[in-house]
Order: structure tokens, then C-alpha cells, then sequence
């Protein structure tokens, strides 16, 4: 009857617009492991420059978490820097190192993490000691003077 | 105004309008009007155009309120009513709008069933004998799968008719039923009127200004004027009134209480300040 | 000069008015809206009605937005040497814009102004006072369903919409320029974040769902009952419409992008 070719049409739309949303969240999105289990681990930076919450840490150029939150440690005035990393990266070494370091051409920062060799490993609650702050403009003009024959590119913002 | 001497008619009314007035934002339409319409009969509400008669059915049926009076069906008050008391209410009433307003994209037979359908968990079965029935009544048990578009307006309003009396209403409000209508379909919708009123045993309010049409088929006749009753009776004694204003309507003369002239300022005034 | 003050004291008015009165017909509707779901094959009805009718134009304009969206950010982004970046520069407007944005200006254009138009039409010829007295709510039985199904439609339009547009993108991208597939959609997903770009720009189209239907609707219900009254009313819903959408996408990309 009519009504069966009407509700043929409306479940081919509800259809289609499900493989959308699966192309949206799969194919351009990429979110693998989104919303899974997480844990979260800490930083004190010096300065965190230009960072945002939500931006990527990475460990050699792989995403492994993202930051969660920024604040100010209320006794030192160190700028601390809160990450969630996917927990089946559950073996990264507790004295690894993090640095702010900037992505390409465009500037966007994010946290990278260079692993240890300890055997005990980061876990929910750990604090990263060695940190090195984001890289200022300033500080990178000084650095470059100072530098001898280092083919370092000075990013301008 | 004539005294009728139908007293026996208004015992225990089934619709009763006491002393109501309203207004449409500025424009006064009804001031201080009553009436009563008798149980069983066919009473026709006439006027002339934009007199309200049609507002009128607005208020029985709850869709408009009074701005003051009291308006009674079957002895219950009307506008202190609303949501599913007066849903419950209006199953008791059938209404036959001038535009019929068939449902458009539903076919005849889905019309008909509409009401059975919203307010009954009848099985289809006992819908469709219904359905019939009713469309067997008005004459249209054929045309049950044509749409609403493909009727012409007299088939239209007695589908709508048929919509009206599903539920088996006690009371039935035609507005305006025999506008647009060719001379046969105005047959048809006339005899229908009566037919049904009498062996349903209804109660019908119908709302026209041909007077023809409606002294023929009233039991009772209402003339509205000025936001009040101008006059009522049977239909002899309306077309025998001495009343003049009820005599300018019934037999449709240019001038009289109701002026052909629009209210203006005086005419010599107007045409001679041209320089 | 005091006439022209009165004038936009009155045209105020009257536009507070209407305001007052869309406000009062929203809670009517959402009221109506719940009552209707346990029908829900009315609402199924409508999303024939809304939905898969105005599926051909949001896929095909969708289609070369997104082709449009390759050639032009192509062409900008070749001049940095960063067109790996096309997949991601393309998915960011769609998923966050132009996805939401284009899908509700056509969804008022062609569905809005259907809604507008159909009740309207229904209100002149006297189908809602009937409605009343067969002792049936309009806003259950018309309103209803059509505003549940305005409001699933548009985020499912949407979706589809950004996805047939990445996919338009990435014709021009590696069909035309050549631009490495593999790098299109993996600087789309390195880029892209689920919940920041994809969620947000649903969030959007449902909430452009929700202005557009009620915008339509209301204009339909308060139209006047002539054929004139619906016209007019069909073309208030469109400019209406469209102007709500536009508005609201700012204070929906500021609050959601902007850090506020």
C-alpha cells in the first residue's frame, strides 16, 4: 500500500543518514579509541606558551593523549599541565621527558613526550619531572645567537 | 419583536446563550445576546453578512470565549471548559464547516473514519461498517476511494457531513451549508438536514442568510442583528412579522433600519469642499 | 517625526507581540510533540515529508560544496606548499559550517516553507477548527509530528551533507590535482576531532532543527486565512528562518569555538 513505500523511504533516509554520521565519525573524524579508558598524569612547565587544552601529546610524532587540563600550581606559580593518555600506553617510563614543542609551519603546540628507560611505568596520577618549557621567541633569538653553527630555523609566529 | 408562543419548545434547551457579549479586538459583535435553541429541532440562525452568525457556532462548540454571559449545552458551561473536559464535550456536538474541511490528504473513506479512528479503538472491521454506513446515508458509499480534490463541493460537503455524524452526535452545527452550491446539491444537503435531524433524532443549528432555503427547512428561525436577536419564531411567523427590521430581511428590501447608505459625513459637505 | 517615533513604537509592539505569541505556540507545540510519539507512525509520515523530499537537493548541493570547497582550497593552499592539508581544511568547514549552515538554509527553503505552506492551507480551509471539534488537538495530531520529525531530519540531513561533501572534496582533490589520497583523509582524521568538530556541528543542527520547524510551523498557525495570509507566511518562514539560522550559528560557533 502507499504507506509501505513511505515508511521504505523513510528507513532508507534513517539509513543513509547513519552511514553519514559513521563516515563522519570513522572516515574524517579518525576517532580511534575516543572516549575509551584514559589515564591521567601531570607536568610542571615554566611556561606553556601558547597551548591549549585538548592539544595532542604525542611520543616520536604518535598521538598517544591529548591535554585535559592547564592551571597554576597555587604554591610555586609553575604552570601545570594535565594529559590523559590512552591507557594501553601503559609502559611509558616514569623518568620520561616532556617538552612544548610546535607543530610545523602553522604553529599549532602540543606536548611531546620523550620515554625514559626506567622499568616502573606512569600511571593514573603520576607527575612528569623533567619538562621543558614551551620555546619563546625571545628566549629562541637568544639561543640562536648563542648557538654555534646549529642549523636551527627560527619559526616566526 | 413578536412573542411566539412556543413555550413548550424551550424546556430544558439543549443550547441556551445568556446575555453574552464580545468583541473582536474593537469591533463589538455581540451585545448582551440570547437565545435558546430547542431539543430535536431544526433551528436556523439567519442575518446578514459579517453579523456574527457563523462567531456564534465558535462559541458553542468552546473554540471561542465570551468576554461576558454564559453559554449552556445540555445544561453544562460552556467556556469554563477546556482540554479533555471539552473534548469530551464536543463528542457530543458534529460540525459542518463551510469549506467542508475534508482532511486533504486523506481519501473519503479515511475521512470519515478519521473520527472513529482518533477517539475509538474500535477493530477495522467495525470502522469500516460504519464508514459505510454513514457514506450510505449521504449517498457517497461509492466515492469512498476518491480523494478530497477530486469531489466536487456539494460530494464534498455531504462527505463532510457524514465525518460530522460518525460519532452519532446529539447535537449537529451546519455553517453556511448551502453557499456555492448548485440548485440540486442544495436539494440534496436540504434533505439531508431534515432527514437526518429527524431519524437520528438530532439537534441542528443551522447558521445561513438564504432565507428561502432556511424558512423551508426550520422548525424555529433566529434573525441576528446589531449583536443582539432582532427577531424569532417559526418560519410563518417571521415572514408574516410587522417588525420592520425582520421585514427588510426576510423579503430583501434595499433600505429600511438597515440603511443602504454606509455611515458618512454629510454629502453636500463632502462634494462641495472640491477646489 | 513624532508619527515616525510612533510608527517604530508600534511596529515594536506588534513585533513583541508575535514574539509573546511564538513563545506561548512553543511550549503548545513541545507539549504536542510528546503526546504524539506514542503515534509514532505520524511522525514516520512527516519524515517522508521533510526528510527524504529534501534528501536530492541537500545531497547534490552537498556534492559541489564540497567540490567547490577542493578547487578553492586547493588553490589557496598549493601557494604554501600545504595541500596535504585539503582534507582537513575541506572537513573543517564542512563538518563545522557549511554542513549545518547550508543544510538548515535549504531545509527552510524547501521544507520549511512546505510546513508553512501545508498549514496554512490547512487553517484557510478550516481542517484545524474541524480538527477541534471532531474533539481532536491539532498540536497533537499536526504540530506534533511534524516539529518531532523537522527535528530529527535536519541533524540526519546535515550529517549527510558534510559527509557527501568530504567525499566531493576528495573527487577534486585526488581526481583533478592529485593530491595523495591516503594523505587527504589522514590529515582529515588527524585534524578532526569527534567530539569538538562532528558533535558541535550536530549540536547545531538540531538546535537550526528546532528554530526552523517552529519558525515554520508558528508562521503557518498565526498566518492569515487567505491565500494571500499564506503566502505571505511562506515567505516570512524563509527570511526567518534563515536570519534565526544565521544569527544563532554565531553565538553557537563562539560559544563552541570561541572559548567564551
Amino acid at each position: 500500500m502507499h504507506s509501505k513505500t513511505l515508511e521504505i523511504w523513510v528507513g532508507f533516509f534513517m539509513l543513509l543518514g547513519v552511514a553519514a554520521v559513521a563516515v563522519l565519525a570513522f572516515k574524517v573524524s579518525g576517532s580511534a579509541g575516543t572516549g575509551g579508558d584514559v589515564f591521567r598524569i601531570e607536568a610542571k612547565f615554566e611556561n606553556v606558551g601558547g597551548l591549549n587544552e585538548k592539544a595532542p601529546v604525542m611520543v616520536g610524532g604518535v598521538r598517544v593523549g591529548r591535554v585535559a587540563e592547564i592551571r597554576i600550581d597555587k604554591e610555586d606559580y609553575s604552570a601545570v599541565v594535565g594529559m590523559d593518555i590512552d591507557s594501553h600506553y601503559d609502559n611509558l617510563p616514569i623518568d620520561s621527558g616532556a617538552s612544548i614543542l610546535t607543530a610545523g609551519l602553522l604553529g599549532a603546540q602540543f606536548v611531546g613526550l620523550e620515554p625514559g628507560a626506567d622499568d616502573i611505568f606512569l600511571e593514573q596520577g603520576d607527575e612528569i619531572e623533567i619538562t621543558q618549557s614551551a620555546i619563546q621567541l625571545e628566549t629562541l633569538i637568544s639561543q640562536f645567537m648563542f648557538s654555534q653553527g646549529s642549523d636551527n630555523k627560527a619559526d616566526s609566529e | 419583536m413578536t412573542t411566539p408562543d412556543n413555550s413548550d419548545l424551550f424546556t430544558n434547551p439543549m443550547v441556551e446563550i445568556s446575555e453574552m457579549h464580545f468583541a473582536f479586538s474593537e469591533r463589538p459583535i455581540f451585545a448582551g445576546l440570547k437565545m435558546a435553541i430547542p431539543r430535536g429541532k431544526v433551528t436556523v440562525i439567519m442575518g446578514p453578512s459579517g453579523c456574527g452568525k457563523s462567531t456564534l457556532l465558535g462559541f458553542i462548540g468552546g473554540r471561542l470565549r465570551p468576554n461576558k454571559g454564559q453559554v449552556f449545552f445540555d445544561g453544562e458551561r460552556v467556556p469554563q471548559k477546556s482540554g479533555p473536559p471539552l473534548f469530551t464535550m464536543r463528542r457530543k456536538m458534529g460540525m459542518l464547516f463551510q469549506s467542508s474541511a475534508l482532511l486533504t490528504d486523506l481519501s473519503v473513506y479515511e475521512n470519515v473514519a478519521f473520527p472513529l479512528r482518533e477517539q475509538t479503538d474500535l477493530p477495522e472491521a467495525i470502522i469500516r461498517i460504519l464508514v459505510a454506513m454513514k457514506l450510505e446515508m449521504v449517498g457517497l458509499r461509492g466515492a469512498r476511494d476518491l480523494m478530497p480534490s477530486e469531489l466536487s463541493g456539494g460530494m464534498a460537503r455531504r462527505v463532510a457531513l457524514a465525518r460530522a455524524i460518525v460519532l452519532d452526535p446529539e447535537m449537529i452545527m451546519y455553517d453556511e451549508p448551502f453557499v456555492g452550491l448548485d440548485p440540486i446539491s442544495m436539494g440534496v444537503i436540504m434533505k439531508l438536514i431534515r432527514e437526518l435531524n429527524d431519524a437520528l433524532g438530532l439537534t441542528s443549528i443551522v447558521v445561513t442568510h438564504d432565507v428561502a432555503e432556511g424558512c423551508s427547512i426550520a422548525d424555529y428561525v433566529y434573525l441576528l442583528g446589531e449583536g443582539q436577536v432582532a427577531g424569532h419564531g417559526t418560519p410563518e411567523e417571521m415572514l408574516n412579522s410587522e417588525d420592520e427590521r425582520v421585514r427588510q430581511f426576510m423579503n430583501g428590501l434595499p433600505d429600511g433600519p438597515v440603511g443602504y447608505h454606509y455611515p458618512a459625513d454629510p454629502y453636500l459637505r463632502d462634494i462641495s469642499t472640491i477646489e | 517625526m513624532m508619527d515616525w517615533i510612533a510608527r517604530i513604537g508600534g511596529s515594536g509592539l506588534r513585533y513583541l507581540g508575535r514574539l509573546g505569541q511564538s513563545v506561548l505556540f512553543m511550549f503548545q507545540m513541545l507539549s504536542g510533540a510528546f503526546r504524539c510519539l506514542p503515534r509514532f507512525s505520524l511522525v514516520i509520515q512527516q519524515l517522508y515529508a521533510v526528510g527524504v523530499l529534501t534528501m536530492l537537493i541537500i545531497l547534490v548541493s552537498g556534492l559541489f560544496v564540497g567540490m567547490v570547497l577542493g578547487l578553492q582550497g586547493y588553490y589557496q593552499l598549493v601557494n604554501f606548499s600545504a595541500e596535504s592539508s585539503l582534507g582537513l581544511v575541506v572537513a573543517l568547514f564542512l563538518v563545522r559550517e557549511l554542513g549545518p549552515v547550508l543544510s538548515a538554509l535549504l531545509f527552510a527553503g524547501r521544507a520549511g516553507s512546505a510546513l508553512t505552506a501545508e498549514i496554512g492551507l490547512m487553517k484557510a480551509t478550516e481542517q484545524l477548527s474541524a480538527m477541534e471539534m471532531m474533539a481532536v488537538d491539532p498540536m497533537q495530531r499536526v504540530i506534533g509530528p511534524r516539529f518531532v520529525a523537522g527535528l530529527i531530519a535536519l541533524p540526519i540531513l546535515a550529517a549527510m551533507m558534510s559527509a557527501i561533501g568530504v567525499i566531493g572534496g576528495y573527487l577534486i582533490g585526488y581526481g583533478l590535482f592529485g593530491v595523495d589520497a591516503g594523505v587527504y583523509w589522514s590529515s582529515m582524521q588527524a585534524g578532526v576531532d569527534l567530539v569538538d568538530d562532528v558533535l558541535n556541528g550536530v549540536i547545531k543542527s538540531i538546535v537550526f532543527g528546532f528554530i526552523v520547524t517552529w519558525v515554520a510551523l508558528f508562521e503557518g498557525y498565526d498566518a492569515l486565512p487567505t491565500s494571500e495570509g499564506v503566502s505571505r507566511a511562506t515567505t516570512r518562514t524563509v527570511v526567518t528562518s534563515s536570519l534565526a539560522i544565521l544569527g544563532s550559528d554565531f553565538i553557537l560557533t563562539a560559544l563552541m569555538f570561541g572559548g567564551l
